[in-house]
């Protein structure tokens, strides 16, 4: 089994190189391999550099969150705004614009609006000390759903300002000029990959059931407490830098989980890198389709997901 | 043959409410121990504070002279395993892999299974009879097969103690006389300890060495199965007519319902 995954590793590297190559050269411009480092070019590498990063740290932290929550909720459909964190990031950016809050801190405001939707709904979702999968569930689709109303409420009361923040923060961007601000959401990001990883056992063991679980040796409880925080400390992160980007989480690790099996010491390092690759790929079409015209990346995630992996569910597989 | 397990006045069960109240009993290594009773009467319950799902308000559970609280939670997992009645995958997975998760309470933590692990899987396999069975996907099993997959995977445990909730509550005669012949075989050559939930009163009877009947969260009565399977006992805590008389197999009880109607 280490002799095929190491196999499909070196494979998956591989294409994630060319990947990451093909998102330096090709753009609005092309640059070939060789002027890439020429001191002219030198801002657009820079530019394009902050971006290839930015997709891999959403395209890793989203599938890896995305995997966590659908083994410790036990729900294939969940993903990593599940909990409410994209509508809580959300409503505090929206709100930060109105208050005419400068653009330098919309990514600490929806920050905290991950926080505090994720506080929320952690807090009606748990009973008695012990986190119920359904409750959960429930009171993160309700406080999503309460939030995005008022979202919208106040786009209708303030007009066009509002309404471009949220039109932005509703597709994604990975259009981040600051690399303080990717060093900054890096650290958390990659933290909370190595934490679930930590715990893949765990996640094999959870997903059968949180009973059974607990009579293998799981402490499932703490696990799945530990593992709440840091999936929500991810999304936070990225969210607060590149908005609600859809299909990652939930699409990369079935077609993984299709490719690799559902062990998730397999599966976590294999959908990692697929993901990345997934989003360099994305992020290019997204630049290079009708330049100079960015298309949101969530609609491309969308509109090569979706057909991916309705063939995957058709081709008879289970998920 | 010491005492493997001794329950001393056991308190618990959920929120407010306890199931189990003031209950006491021990085992011994090398039983087969069948606990009976009606519903409600706590059987799970004492399964769930037993196996440390559920919190014990009071009273202690000794294990080898170990307070069950006092091991970590993985050592105690890699003595004493559990079989439900029903287990349902989140994920597809193989036999081979459902079997390993067995495995969990020996390995650290990011350690893959070595070779000996994966050795140990398929001696289970081969002991539950279901060898055949480890590539197939753990949805597609036959309810007989399914539980024979799950003992398997209790038994990568490598567990002194068994405990088994209704491990034949959803198989046909033959598959419930295959299961419980199994266990047996476990229980007198591999010396492993069993302690079962069972309803069927004649299967009790005759596989066990010892059982207990459950009524109201206390132990109504223990002992033998000749000691236990009286009507009397029976009538008592069923609240059901049953005629008792001796199995012509074995000369242990055969208990016998007998139907509230007349039937014409």
């Amino acid at each position: 089994m280490i002799k095929r995954l190491t196999k499909s590793f070196l494979i998956l590297f591989l294409l994630l190189i060319i990947a990451i190559t093909f998102g330096l050269i090709k753009g609005a411009v092309n640059i070939p391999l060789a002027d890439l480092l020429i001191k002219n070019n030198q801002p657009i590498f820079n530019l394009r550099l902050l971006r290839v990063i930015a997709a891999i740290l959403v395209g890793s932290g989203l599938a890896v969150s995305g995997i966590a929550l659908q083994a410790i909720l036990r729900n294939p459909l969940a993903v990593p705004y599940l909990l409410g964190t994209s509508s809580g990031a959300g409503l505090a950016a929206v709100i930060a614009v109105i208050m005419g809050v400068s653009r330098m801190y919309t990514p600490l405001a929806a920050f905290l609006g991950a926080g505090l939707s994720i506080i929320i709904v952690y807090s009606l979702g748990r009973e008695r000390g012990v986190i119920s999968d359904k409750s959960l569930i429930l009171s993160g689709v309700i406080v999503s759903v309460a939030f995005s109303s008022i979202i919208v409420f106040l786009v209708s009361v303030f007009g066009n300002e509002a309404m471009h923040e949220m039109n932005w923060w509703l597709w994604g961007s990975l259009q981040v000029f600051d690399h303080k601000l990717i060093a900054l959401v890096a650290f958390p990001v990659l933290l909370g990959i190595g934490v679930i990883y930590f715990f893949a056992q765990d996640l094999n063991a959870i997903s059968m059931g949180e009973e059974d679980a607990a009579h293998l040796g799981v402490d499932t409880q703490n696990i799945k407490k530990i593992l709440i925080f840091f999936t929500a400390l991810i999304t936070a992160s990225l969210i607060s830098i590149c908005g609600i980007i859809g299909f990652v989480g939930l699409i990369v690790p079935h077609m993984m989980r299709l490719l690799v099996g559902p062990n998730h010491k397999v599966l976590i390092p294999v959908t990692c890198l697929a993901a990345c690759i997934f989003m360099v790929i994305c992020d290019l079409i997204s630049r290079t389709l009708f330049p100079p015209l960015e298309i949101p990346i969530g609609v491309i995630t969308a509109i090569i997901g979706a057909p991916v992996f309705i063939i995957l569910l058709k081709k008879g597989k289970r998920i | 043959m010491g005492i493997l397990l001794k329950i001393k006045n056991l308190y618990g069960g959920y929120r407010k409410k306890d199931i189990i109240r003031g209950l006491s009993f021990e085992v011994n290594e090398g039983d087969f121990f069948v606990i009976i009773g009606p519903n409600g009467s706590g059987k799970t319950t004492l399964f769930r504070l037993a196996t440390r799902v559920l919190k014990i308000k009071s009273g202690n559970i000794i294990y080898k002279g170990t307070d069950i609280l006092h091991m970590r939670l993985k050592e105690f997992c890699s003595r004493v395993a559990f079989v439900s009645g029903d287990i349902s995958a989140g994920f597809p997975i193989t036999v081979m892999e459902f079997v390993l998760m067995g495995r969990i309470p020996h390995l650290k933590r990011l350690q893959f299974e070595t070779k000996k692990d994966i050795e140990i899987a398929q001696e289970k396999l081969i002991l539950a009879d279901a060898l055949h069975l480890k590539d197939k996907c753990i949805d597609e099993l036959s309810a007989g097969e399914r539980q024979r997959v799950v003992i398997a995977r209790a038994l990568a445990q490598e567990p002194e103690l068994l405990f088994l909730d209704e491990p034949t509550s959803h198989l046909d005669i033959g598959h419930q006389v295959q299961i419980l012949d199994l266990l047996k075989r476990l229980n007198k050559k591999n010396n492993l300890t069993i302690v079962m939930i069972l309803h069927d009163l004649n299967l009790a009877s005759a596989y066990s060495n010892r059982i207990a009947l459950l009524d109201k969260g206390v132990i109504f009565k223990e002992g033998g199965p000749e000691e236990v399977l009286t009507y009397q006992n029976i009538e008592a805590v069923y609240k059901t007519l049953v005629l008792v008389n001796s199995n012509p197999l074995n000369g242990k009880p055969n208990v016998v319902l007998v139907p509230g109607e007349k039937q014409s």
